[in-house]
């Protein structure tokens, strides 16, 4: 009995000592450019009991990936920002348009990331951006609608994403929203795979904590789409959540899933008051 | 052969004479090996940028041979002392023959 209590303790003293080995750099604030001031924590929304502070998982990150993203010119993900400032001026399918055609230009468009994934009237759902820019291609422009993680796409989320960078999250919960909302939550609670892990097993009990060598992050997806180092690739939301749930050892929902877009709803509004951040830099 | 490239600099706008100023340049290029085969087993030529570099005024800053381990979007990093107001000319060199170019100028503060 002396022996379990004295290795416990042992352990409590060395998880501490990795922790805080590990926080390096977590007080810092971050403005990219000089100029886009990020709130990278903040107060969590009112539907969010268990966490007092929501945190961008930029302040989980090392000095030298927070740095990264600090600079246009020093994010990696921005270079497929300017692809799709070409592919949004480029005229496609058999209406003649592109996007400029009606949206005149990217920072005509800032504000919209923000706000999805939201309700749509007409399709009688809820929408992300992804389905949205689809819908345009196909409804309007007669062009043909582009895989949902694929890089054309990743590429165009990320261009809407950093014309809102600095402004706040903000998805609708309620009203007709309400209950792909609910659904959300549900599949964030619900333990999954061989590991028996939900979304909140991590990033919400464990968030600040180490996982092996990972530093676990709350799991906002305010930052989405995602530069990660490992990858060398923009990382759009559904692939990052089909990685968790592998990751639990179960099989995944597919990206574009009514499954995803529901829990993307729910994660993007545990967010809600963190700034957008996309293409973010992580590892 | 390349497709998609374009060149990238971040140079200061002003200086102080005598300053050591820090130059970012990046292009993005997809650095093909020459090592890789594709499905059927054909080996994908090589095609790299093989050669950057900058001159201030004409006069040499750098100037770097470039190999296949590169990786793709080389990004060079590097301070130059600026002892007048002038222009940066930055060049690269691909396999394919192809030249791409752009210049920023710098001022005294």
């Amino acid at each position: 009995m002396r022996n379990i209590m004295t290795s416990a303790a042992a352990m409590t003293a060395a998880f501490a000592l990795a922790a805080g080995a590990a926080s390096a750099g977590q007080e810092d604030d971050l403005t990219i450019n000089g100029e886009i001031d990020i709130v990278v924590r903040t107060e969590a929304p009112a539907h969010l009991d268990a966490i007092d502070t929501i945190y961008s998982g930029w302040v989980y990150r090392s000095d030298e990936t927070q740095a990264l993203q600090m600079d246009d010119f020093d994010n990696p993900g921005m270079i497929f920002v300017d692809m799709a400032i070409e592919a949004f001026d480029t005229v496609e399918g058999s209406e003649g348009k592109s996007c400029a055609s009606c949206h005149e230009s990217p920072e005509a468009m800032a504000g919209v990331k923000p706000v999805y994934p939201k309700w749509n009237d007409a399709a009688g759902e809820v929408q992300t951006i992804e389905m949205q820019i689809n819908a345009c291609r196909t409804e309007r422009m007669g062009a043909e609608a582009l895989k949902y993680t694929s890089g054309d796409m990743t590429n165009m989320v990320a261009l809407l994403a950093s014309v809102s960078r600095g402004m706040p999250v903000n998805v609708a919960i309620d009203g007709p929203a309400q209950a792909t909302w609910e659904m959300g939550k549900e599949l964030y609670y619900t333990r999954t795979g061989q590991l028996e892990l939900s979304c909140a097993n991590c990033h919400e009990d464990n968030y600040d904590n180490m996982i092996r060598a990972d530093h676990l992050s709350q799991g906002q997806i305010n930052g989405f789409p995602t530069y990660r180092l490992k990858d060398a690739a923009l990382v759009p939301v559904h692939k990052r959540f089909a990685g968790c749930v592998r990751d639990t050892r179960a099989e995944t929902y597919s990206p574009g899933s009514p499954e995803f877009v529901a829990l993307e709803l729910y994660v993007a509004s545990r967010g809600n008051g963190l700034s957008v951040e996309g293409p973010s830099v992580r590892n | 052969m390349a497709s998609g490239v374009k060149p990238r600099v971040k140079v200061p706008k002003t200086a102080s004479a005598g300053d050591s100023v820090t130059i970012k340049t990046l292009i993005s290029h997809k650095m093909e090996s020459g090592q890789r085969k594709d499905k059927e087993g054909n080996v994908i030529p090589r095609s790299i940028i093989n050669r950057f570099t900058c001159a201030f005024n004409g006069e040499v800053v750098v100037d770097v041979a470039m190999e296949p381990a590169i990786s793709t979007n080389p990004y060079f990093e590097f301070e130059a002392m600026v002892k007048e107001a002038g222009t940066f000319a930055f060049t690269w060199y691909d396999d394919d023959g192809s030249v791409y170019e752009t210049s920023k100028d710098i001022a005294m503060a």
